[in-house]
C-alpha cells in the first residue's frame, strides 16, 4: 500500500483542467431561473442523484465524475446519500410510470431552494423510450427542470460544463448582487 | 447424454428457427421437460411469452445441447415450472404480468413488473384498461421472536439504480431479504413489436447500459442467424474486441466499488483511472466511451486504423504495469480480506440449479462461459481459460474478475494480433418475404445475455425477448445474504453487481 501511495505523490494529479461551462446550458439557465433563485444559487452545492427508469449508462458517467480525471469535489459539487441533504437532484431516465412516485417524493423531501437536472436523451424528452405504455416521457412532465443535459449518455466531460454553468450562473448573479447599487436578494 | 434431443424428438420443428432447434410440444413434455430442470439434468436458458405461446429455453450442459420448447396455452394456461424449478417463479410471473398467460399450479401468483401504474394490464397480449393508482404488494410474512424489518429504496444512497429491499432483521443478522424490482421497466419489449431492425438493435443496446455492447452483439447474432447471413472475419473480431474492452471497464469498475464498500477508496480512485483509461481508448477506437450502437447486424460501423490497435496495445501494457500493484495491494490488506472472505457465500448447488452465470456462478464452482458453449467466431480460435473457484463468497467473486481482466488482456492482444483485413460488414436485406426466427446466446460482462427475435415476413421484428443474466442472479443475492449483517449488504450487493434495467426491461 505504502508503495501505491508513494507512487501517487510523486507522479503528481491525474485531474484535468476545468472545462469552460456550456454555453447552451447558460443559455437555457438564464430562461429557467429567476433572479432570486439565481443569487440563491451558491458556489457549493449538494447533488442527490435520482435515476428514474436510466439504462444505467447515464449513472456510470456520472459516476466516473468521481475519478482522478474529473474530480468532481474541486467545484464544490458533490454527491450526498439523501435528498433531505440536497440542493440539486440529478434526474436520469426517461421516468417509468413505476418510478413517477418515487421521484415525486424524492423531490417533495428536498427541501427549498431546489434545483433539478435531468440527464441524458430520456430524461430530456423519454429519448427512444417515449412512446412505450410503461413511461411518462421526459423529467419536466413529473418535476420542473432548470437544466437539461443531453447525451445518450453525456460524456463526464458534458456533464462537468453543465454543472459548472449551473453554480457559475449562480456566482455571476451573486457578483452582480454586489455591485454597488444592486438590489439585495 | 443426448437428454435434449430426446425430448424434443417427437415434436413438431420450426422451419426457419436458427441455430438452435425450435420444437412445438404438448403439456406432457412441457411437463417432463420441468422434472428434467427440477432433477438438475438440464438448465433453464430463458421462459418468455410470445402472443398465446410460451417459449422455454433450455440447456443440455453436459453434452453443450440447446434447444427451444414451444407450448401453444390452452385457455391462456400453461403448466408452472416455478412450482418444480424456482429459478422461474420471476420469469413465470412476468409472462402473467405482460402478455396474461396463467402458470396452473404457481405458488406465487403475484405481480413483479408491473405495479398497476401502467394503466393498462397484460401490454404485450390482450390488453385491457385498468386503474393506474398502483398495486398493493404483500410481502413475504415472517415470523418470529424480535424481528424488525427495514425498508430500502427504491431510491438508493448511492449513484445506483432504484430497487427495493425488504430486509427482516434479528438484531444486525439479516433473516430474509425479499427483493422487489420492476421499477425501471421501460416496455422494451413492446417497442420491439414492429420496430426496424436499425430501431430494434439500438432498444437491445440499451437494455442495460453497462452491457451495451453484449446486447447489441446478441441481437446482432440472433438477427443474423434468422436471416441466414454471416459477418465478415474482421467485424467477430472487432466485436470481440468491443466485448473485451467492456469487460475490462466493467471489471474495473466492480473491483473497485466492492473493495469502496469495505471501506476501502484507494482501490476504487485506482481501478477508476483504469476503467476511465479503457473508456478513453474505446472513444477514440470507435468513436463512443461504451461502444454503444458499434454492433450492427451484418457486421460492425466503422473500422479499427492501425494507429488505434497501437493505442489499444499500449493499453494492454498500462494496464499490466499497473493492475498487478493492485492485485497485490487487494491480496495483501488484512482489513480488506476481513471484509470480502467468507462473506456472502453463494453455495456451488444454488448457483448450479440456477443456471447462474458470469462471476457469481464461476465464484461458485460453475463453469459456464457462452464464449466457450455455445461458442461465437473468433472465440473458437483464441487462447483462454474460464477461471472458477468453490468458495463462493464476496472474496471469490473478485479473484475471478482479476482473473477475467487478465484473461481479456490476453484476448486483446490475441485479437489485434491476428486482425484480419476485409469489410466490416455486409449489406442486409430483412425482408424475406416469411417469418424467420433467431436466438443468440453472448457472454456480457455479467453473464450470458440470451435474445430471442422473430422477424416478420417485412423484416419488422414481431417478437423480440431479451434476457439478461441478472434474472438467475437476483434470487440468488437473497441466499447469499441470509445470516450475513446488515452492513454487509452493500458489500453482497456489488459484488453481485446485478442490472435492475435488464431485469425489468
Amino acid at each position: 500500500m505504502r508503495r501505491t501511495l508513494f507512487e501517487s505523490i510523486v507522479h503528481g494529479p491525474l485531474t484535468e483542467p476545468r472545462p469552460d461551462p456550456d454555453e447552451q446550458s447558460l443559455a437555457e439557465l438564464a430562461q429557467t431561473l429567476d433572479g432570486a433563485a439565481r443569487k440563491r444559487l451558491g458556489r457549493s452545492l449538494s447533488i442527490r442523484e435520482v435515476d428514474a427508469g436510466s439504462c444505467n449508462a447515464c449513472e456510470l458517467e456520472i459516476h466516473a465524475l468521481n475519478n482522478a480525471f474529473y474530480d468532481l469535489d474541486r467545484f464544490g459539487l458533490r454527491f450526498v446519500a439523501s435528498p433531505r441533504h440536497a440542493d440539486v437532484l440529478l434526474v436520469t431516465g426517461p421516468v417509468t410510470k413505476n418510478m413517477e412516485e418515487a421521484l415525486l417524493r424524492t423531490y417533495a423531501a428536498t427541501p427549498d431552494p431546489k434545483w433539478v437536472v435531468a440527464v441524458g436523451n430520456c430524461a430530456f424528452d423519454g429519448g427512444i423510450f417515449a412512446d412505450s405504455y410503461a413511461v411518462t416521457g421526459g423529467v419536466s412532465k413529473v418535476v420542473p427542470v432548470s437544466l437539461h443535459i443531453r447525451g445518450c449518455p453525456p460524456s463526464p466531460t458534458a456533464l462537468l460544463k453543465g454543472l459548472i454553468a449551473l453554480v457559475e450562473q449562480g456566482s455571476r448573479s451573486w457578483n452582480e448582487s454586489l455591485k454597488p447599487g444592486a438590489r439585495g436578494a | 447424454m443426448f437428454i435434449l434431443r430426446a425430448l424434443i424428438a417427437d415434436g413438431a420443428r420450426a422451419k426457419a428457427h436458427h441455430p438452435w432447434p425450435r420444437v412445438a410440444v404438448d403439456a406432457k413434455t412441457w411437463t417432463a421437460a420441468v422434472e428434467s430442470l427440477a432433477a438438475g439434468d438440464l438448465t433453464l436458458v430463458g421462459l418468455w411469452g410470445d402472443g398465446g405461446d410460451v417459449h422455454m429455453a433450455l440447456c443440455n450442459e453436459p453434452a453443450s445441447e440447446f434447444a427451444v420448447i414451444t407450448l401453444a396455452c390452452l385457455d391462456g394456461r400453461f403448466p408452472s415450472v416455478g412450482r418444480a424449478h424456482p429459478p422461474a417463479i420471476r420469469l413465470e410471473r412476468t409472462i402473467r404480468d405482460l402478455f396474461g398467460l396463467e402458470p396452473d399450479g404457481a405458488d406465487d401468483i403475484r405481480t413483479w413488473l408491473d405495479h398497476g401504474r401502467w394503466g393498462i394490464r397484460h401490454p404485450l397480449g390482450a390488453a385491457v384498461p385498468a386503474d393506474s393508482g398502483g398495486d398493493a404488494y404483500a410481502f413475504l410474512p415472517n415470523e418470529g421472536e424480535s424481528l424488525h424489518q427495514i425498508p430500502v429504496g427504491p431510491v438508493h444512497a448511492g449513484i445506483i439504480e432504484p430497487g427495493h429491499f425488504r430486509f427482516t432483521a434479528n438484531g444486525e443478522a439479516v433473516v430474509r431479504l425479499e427483493e422487489r424490482l420492476g421499477y425501471v421497466h421501460k416496455g422494451i419489449e413492446g417497442l420491439m413489436e414492429g420496430a426496424g431492425l436499425d430501431q430494434a438493435r439500438r432498444l437491445a443496446g440499451r437494455t442495460s447500459g453497462d452491457s451495451t455492447v453484449a446486447y447489441a452483439l446478441a441481437f446482432a447474432r440472433a438477427a443474423e442467424s434468422a436471416l441466414g447471413i454471416k459477418a465478415p472475419a474482421r467485424a467477430y473480431y472487432l466485436r470481440a474486441l468491443m466485448a473485451e474492452l467492456e469487460r475490462l471497464a466493467n471489471h474495473f469498475g466492480d473491483i473497485g466499488a466492492i473493495c469502496n464498500d469495505a471501506t476501502f477508496p484507494l482501490m476504487l480512485a485506482q481501478c477508476g483511472i483504469l476503467r476511465e483509461r479503457v473508456l478513453r481508448a474505446a472513444e477514440a477506437s470507435f468513436g463512443h466511451r461504451l461502444m454503444m450502437d458499434r454492433i450492427l447486424p451484418g457486421g460492425v460501423a466503422g473500422d479499427l486504423s492501425p494507429e488505434h490497435a497501437l493505442l489499444l496495445s499500449a493499453l494492454v501494457g498500462e494496464i499490466r504495469r499497473v493492475f498487478p500493484k493492485l492485485v497485490e495491494l487487494y491480496d495483501n490488506t488484512a482489513s480488506l480480506q476481513d471484509r470480502t472472505v467468507g462473506t456472502g457465500f453463494l453455495s456451488p448447488a444454488l448457483a448450479r440449479q440456477f443456471g447462474a452465470g458470469g462471476f457469481v456462478g464461476r465464484a461458485s464452482g460453475r463453469r459456464f462461459d457462452a464464449r466457450k458453449v455455445p461458442g461465437c467466431p473468433p472465440y473458437d480460435v483464441l487462447d483462454f481459460d474460464v477461471a472458477t473457484r468453490d468458495d463462493g463468497d464476496v472474496n471469490a467473486r473478485v479473484w475471478v474478475r482479476i482473473r477475467e481482466v487478465e484473461q481479456s488482456l490476453s484476448l486483446i492482444d490475441q485479437i489485434l494480433d491476428r486482425l484480419p483485413d476485409g469489410p466490416t460488414a455486409v449489406p442486409v436485406e430483412p425482408a424475406t418475404g416469411e417469418a424467420r426466427e433467431g436466438v443468440a446466446l453472448v457472454e456480457g460482462f455479467r453473464g450470458d445475455v440470451l435474445v430471442w427475435l422473430r422477424l416478420d415476413a417485412d423484416g419488422r421484428v414481431a417478437r423480440c425477448h431479451l434476457r439478461d443474466p441478472s434474472w438467475f442472479q437476483w434470487p440468488l443475492l437473497e441466499a447469499a445474504i441470509e445470516g450475513n449483517i446488515v452492513a454487509d449488504f452493500p458489500l453482497c450487493n456489488k459484488s453481485f453487481n446485478c442490472s435492475y434495467s435488464g431485469h425489468d426491461l
